[in-house]
């Protein structure tokens, strides 16, 4: 059976200290199968680590809903729970997600325990917790049994918070920043035990990241955020080398040797979700809007919001008036923005 | 089977061995604040003496009717510290007085341990109106004065051993309480926390698994600044008269010291044993509390 | 030549004392850095990199004990008098500390941050002219200038890392020494502050050397690029070749891990390194990476290479190189040193 985690329409708000609101989410569509990788980038703050604590029930949306297996997910302790026991989350940071006084094994073992998983097992949990570790390559597993989370190095912190998740056998994975922290020598090893994990048993991975070599690396489909919404969504291969939203284009040309393109290094940072630019949410930075390209949709991108891209897997989308405008022009296209136009 | 019982069972074993090693590396650290180990080597000599005490003394000297020293006699050969208005040893009385004084700032430190760290962790941990009654109730004991509040509760119960007890537990929690739920703010947002909860822990997994090991060393460093409270309280408690009369402790012997004026007729021998006693207590206490502190918080111990 | 170059470090050696014995964590290293010019030193956590920069200002921590010379425009840093070494600090060279951004001071607004070594260095400076001077600096990394007037906590991080390096170069050094810059930072603002550094070089003619994991941010910027393992250098060339074509096995390693978006090769083929670096107070006999390589064999265990010459401006530090799986590269001449 595949399982799939999804998200309509989920807006998230949180108030700041100031007193005003936060759009962290703002109309997001996804969908996650099991078997799939899924690669969820943007730069910092555009929402990335936000929609994956809503889709596990941590933050809770405004509005829209997430749906697991097609239905939709209420906030009950036990649906949450039940949620949890199908639906891991790997935390952004490994030197803070392990409790400083449990051991690894009382660590990897908690999952186990909160879901009582060892009595319906003919295994022993300290089989099980040994399994774990293993599959997420720490050998020999039980040499790190005892260790304290001080006594590990980066990337075998972050190997045993895979670990952990992975002890209670879930059909998908959200994965926050799983190398960012890491060695490059260590990048490669996590990334190819999630393929691993793919391949052996049928997982699914929501991989979140502002690093688009690891999508090509490991995701068959990837969804570019921008400032609380999905902007471009489509299969990599498509995304990455093609890609048809400004925003897309320019996070791509500043990936350090892509020779080919001129890189369009974005001024300023990501504004503030206290305050959404009208319009498409873009183009105050938007360099095709600066460049004078997008100047037959100018007033467009000013002033009219652009529809929530659809999170169905199928296609290339992207939520562009420019790229409206053209496929309108050329109708002949094989991708599909239908959902784009306004 | 029988191949992979044997790893577990030293697992097990190796478990233990490394709680040993902690426990040892804190003792070593422990052993560096020489203020520390004095105040530890204060308080053995004090517990050593409290369960010895049958040996040390008999206990028919606390009897009034079989006492047969002189009226506030000064100190002398057979009676090294001098004997009280009833003629009794005072060496005695301290010796025996030490066992309740101990035994009433020990039990009433638990019950203020329990009650602050359950009011702590509860106002700390949960928002919403748990958390703010919970949180006001600890101001408003906060509030109260201590020591009228705990007379007025001593008058109502009566006097008594057992009483005493609870009425210095019951109103001594509150700044424990305080010193949880801060500690307790701070640990609810570490990641490991949201790890567990994603993970699928409920609120008192959250709380018994990872919040409530993590506020323990501060619950420890407390304890011991609890004890030396708790001693001064039974003393002022029973020196207003408010203690179990049937027993001695440090604070009846000063109290009746007082009754009988011996400070005014100058029997220093009745008044001050106690009260070094009291203060050497306390100050042990005190000493080991703030070193545990340093030991147990790693802020404090890297600022070393 | 060694002594015309602005910064040439020779046969460095810098020893920890710890609780565990002597940390032996940079173990002869050779760096030449021209004006002008980037040098990148690249290397797993650990490897040294830190420690390195530090002893060129004989900032090192005090239980570090450094032998070698570090000579700064032909003097030598490491024995020179305090009041020479003073003024290399004030306007010779300065460094951008890895994650200093989290040191600066909260209640101090950036820009009297930014004019304090300015004011220190020349107390008769008008409050009009280090603040021209201030906005001025900002200007170059990227700032507006009115943003002197914020305080740290108004800042991104990557607004505060260019803060960092505007103090850096608020005295006019000649060498800029960055170490991290742009570690824990997103791709754009990455690509934001690499372009502030690069831009620096090119238009003041400083020299800098930069200090990353991410050999392909260093490939991107850098002239030359260093790789550091354990303490030693391992590989020594011009920044592209050694990312396109490296010598060494563990620069392959480093330079496989970031694949080339748009390559079908690295698709699904995430590429890594299995183990850990050794500790430093156990390295393996022989070659220190042999446990890890995927090329070792019997002629890496009897002695640790040393760093051999491959071609006119190359080098490397592997007996392996040649021989009949490596890249195809002669050696040239003999040992370099
Ligand atoms: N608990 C919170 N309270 C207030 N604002 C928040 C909170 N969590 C997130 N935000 C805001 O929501 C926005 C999105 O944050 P989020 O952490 O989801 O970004 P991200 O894409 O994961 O970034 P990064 O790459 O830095 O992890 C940010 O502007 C952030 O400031
Ligand atoms: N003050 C010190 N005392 C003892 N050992 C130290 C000290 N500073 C660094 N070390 C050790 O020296 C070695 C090299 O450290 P260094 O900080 O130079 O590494 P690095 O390459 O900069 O690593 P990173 O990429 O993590 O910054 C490490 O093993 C480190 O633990
Ligand atoms: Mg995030
Ligand atoms: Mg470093």
């Amino acid at each position: 059976m595949t399982a799939e985690l999804s998200a309509h329409g989920l807006r998230v708000e949180f108030t700041t200290r100031t007193g005003r609101v936060a759009r962290a989410l703002d109309g997001v569509d996804l969908r996650v199968r099991s078997g799939e990788v899924v690669a969820l980038v943007g730069e910092s703050g555009s929402g990335k680590t936000t929609l994956a604590r809503a889709l596990i029930g941590l933050a809770r949306p405004v509005a829209g809903e997430v749906r697991w297996n097609g239905s939709r997910l209420d906030r009950s302790a036990r649906a949450l729970k039940a949620l949890r026991r199908q639906v891991q989350l790997v935390l952004q940071d490994p030197s803070g997600a392990l409790n400083p006084r449990q051991t690894v094994y009382e660590s990897v073992a908690e999952g186990l325990r909160v879901h009582r998983l060892v009595s319906g097992s003919d295994k022993t949990e300290a089989e099980l917790v040994a399994a774990a570790l293993a599959s997420a390559g720490l050998r020999p597993p039980e040499s790190l049994f005892l260790r304290y989370p001080h006594e590990l190095s980066g990337g075998q912190r972050q190997r045993v918070l895979i670990a952990g998740a992975l002890a209670v056998q879930p059909q998908l994975l959200i994965a926050d920043e799983p190398v960012s922290s890491l060695d490059a020598s260590i990048r490669g090893e996590i990334l190819a035990l999630l393929l691993r994990l793919r391949e052996e048993l049928g997982l699914g991975v929501l991989v979140v990241t502002h690093d688009l070599g690891l999508a090509w690396n490991i995701a068959d489909r990837i969804a570019v955020m921008y400032l609380g919404r999905v902007v471009e969504s489509g299969p990599t291969e498509e995304v990455l080398t093609a890609p048809q939203h400004p925003y897309t284009q320019a996070l791509l040309s500043v990936v350090p040797e892509i020779e080919e393109l001129e890189p369009v290094v974005l001024r300023g940072e990501i504004p503030d979700p206290t305050r959404i630019p009208a319009g498409c949410r873009f183009h105050p930075r938007c360099p095709a809007l600066a460049s004078g390209e997008a100047e037959e949709v100018a007033e467009s991108c000013r002033t009219v919001p652009l529809s929530v891209l659809s999170g169905e897997p199928d296609g290339h989308r992207s939520a562009c008036h420019l790229v409206s405008a053209r496929e309108g022009a050329v109708p002949a296209s094989s991708t599909e923005t239908e959902e784009v136009a306004p | 089977m029988t191949d992979l019982a044997a790893p577990r069972l030293s697992a097990r074993h190796l478990a233990r061995q490394r709680r040993l090693a902690s426990y040892r590396r804190t003792w070593r650290a422990f052993r560096r604040h020489r203020s520390g180990v004095a105040g530890l080597a204060i308080l053995l000599v004090f517990v050593l003496v409290a369960l010895a005490a049958p040996l040390l003394a008999s206990s028919d000297g606390l009897d009034v009717t079989l006492a047969n020293g002189p009226v506030l006699g000064a100190p002398s050969s057979h009676y090294w510290l001098g004997t009280d208005d009833n003629g009794r040893s005072v060496l005695t009385l301290l010796i025996w007085g030490s066992r309740i004084s101990l035994l009433v700032g020990l039990s009433a430190t638990v019950i203020s341990m329990v009650i602050g760290t359950l009011m702590g962790l509860v106002s700390g941990y949960f928002g919403g109106w748990i958390g703010r009654i919970t949180f006001r109730v600890t101001e408003w004991m906060l509030v109260i004065p201590f020591l009228p509040l705990a007379i007025g509760l001593a008058t109502v119960l009566g006097p008594g051993l057992f009483n005493i007890i609870i009425v210095i537990g019951v109103t001594s929690w509150p700044s424990t309480a305080l010193l949880i739920r801060s500690q307790t703010l701070s640990i609810k947002e570490r990641a490991y926390v949201e790890r567990a909860e994603a993970i699928g822990g409920g609120r008192w997994h959250q709380m018994g698994r990872h919040v409530l090991p993590n506020v323990m060393p501060m619950v420890f460093a407390n304890t011991t600044l609890t004890v030396a409270g708790a001693i001064l309280t039974e003393t002022t408690l029973s020196f207003l008269g408010l203690g179990d009369p049937t027993r001695t402790s440090w604070g009846s012997m000063l109290d009746s010291a007082y009754q009988v004026g011996a400070i005014t007729t100058g029997s220093w021998w009745f008044v001050i044993p106690p009260g070094i006693c009291v203060v050497l207590v306390v100050l042990a206490f005190t000493l080991i509390g703030q070193a545990l502190e340093e030991v147990l918080n790693p802020r404090l111990r890297a600022r070393r | 030549m060694s002594d015309a170059s602005l910064l040439a470090i020779r046969d460095l050696h810098v020893t920890y004392a710890t609780g565990d014995g002597p940390l032996p964590a940079v173990r002869g290293v050779d760096l030449t850095v021209e004006r002008g010019q980037i040098v990148g030193v690249a290397g797993e956590s650990g490897c040294g990199k830190s420690t390195l920069a530090s002893t060129i200002l004989r900032l090192q921590p005090s239980n570090a004990t450094v032998s070698g010379t570090v000579l700064f425009d032909g003097r030598d840093v490491l024995t020179m008098r305090w009041g020479e070494l003073r003024a290399v600090r004030w306007a010779g060279a300065s460094i951008v500390f890895q994650g200093a951004l989290h040191s600066l001071n909260p209640v101090h607004r950036i820009g009297d941050q930014i004019s304090e070594p300015l004011r220190i260095h020349n107390p008769s400076l008008a409050d009009r002219a280090s603040r021209q001077r201030v906005g001025e600096l900002l200007d170059q990394v990227g700032l507006d200038p009115q943003r002197a007037r914020s305080y740290p906590h108004q800042l991104s991080g990557g607004q505060k890392q260019r803060v960092m390096i505007a103090m850096a170069l608020a005295c006019d050094p000649e060498l800029v020494v960055a170490d991290e810059p742009t570690t824990a930072l997103d791709v754009m603002v990455q690509a934001q502050v690499l372009n502030v550094l690069s831009t620096l070089v090119r238009e003041r003619g400083v020299g800098m050397m930069m200090i990353s994991h991410d050999l392909s941010v260093l490939a991107d910027l850098c002239d030359r690029i260093t790789v550091m393992y354990a303490g030693r250098v391992v590989e020594e060339g011009p920044a592209r070749r050694i990312f396109v074509e490296p010598l060494h096995p563990y620069s392959a390693a480093l330079s496989a891990a970031f694949p080339r978006v748009g390559d079908p090769a690295a698709r699904f083929a995430p590429s890594g390194l299995p183990g850990d670096p050794p500790q430093p107070w156990l390295l393996p006999g022989g070659c220190t990476f042999a446990p890890r390589c995927p090329r070792a064999a019997e002629v890496c265990l009897p002695a640790e290479p040393p760093l051999t010459s491959y071609g006119e401006e190359r080098s490397a530090a592997c007996v392996r190189i040649g021989e009949p799986d490596a890249p195809s590269v002669e050696p040239a001449s003999g040992h370099v040193s």
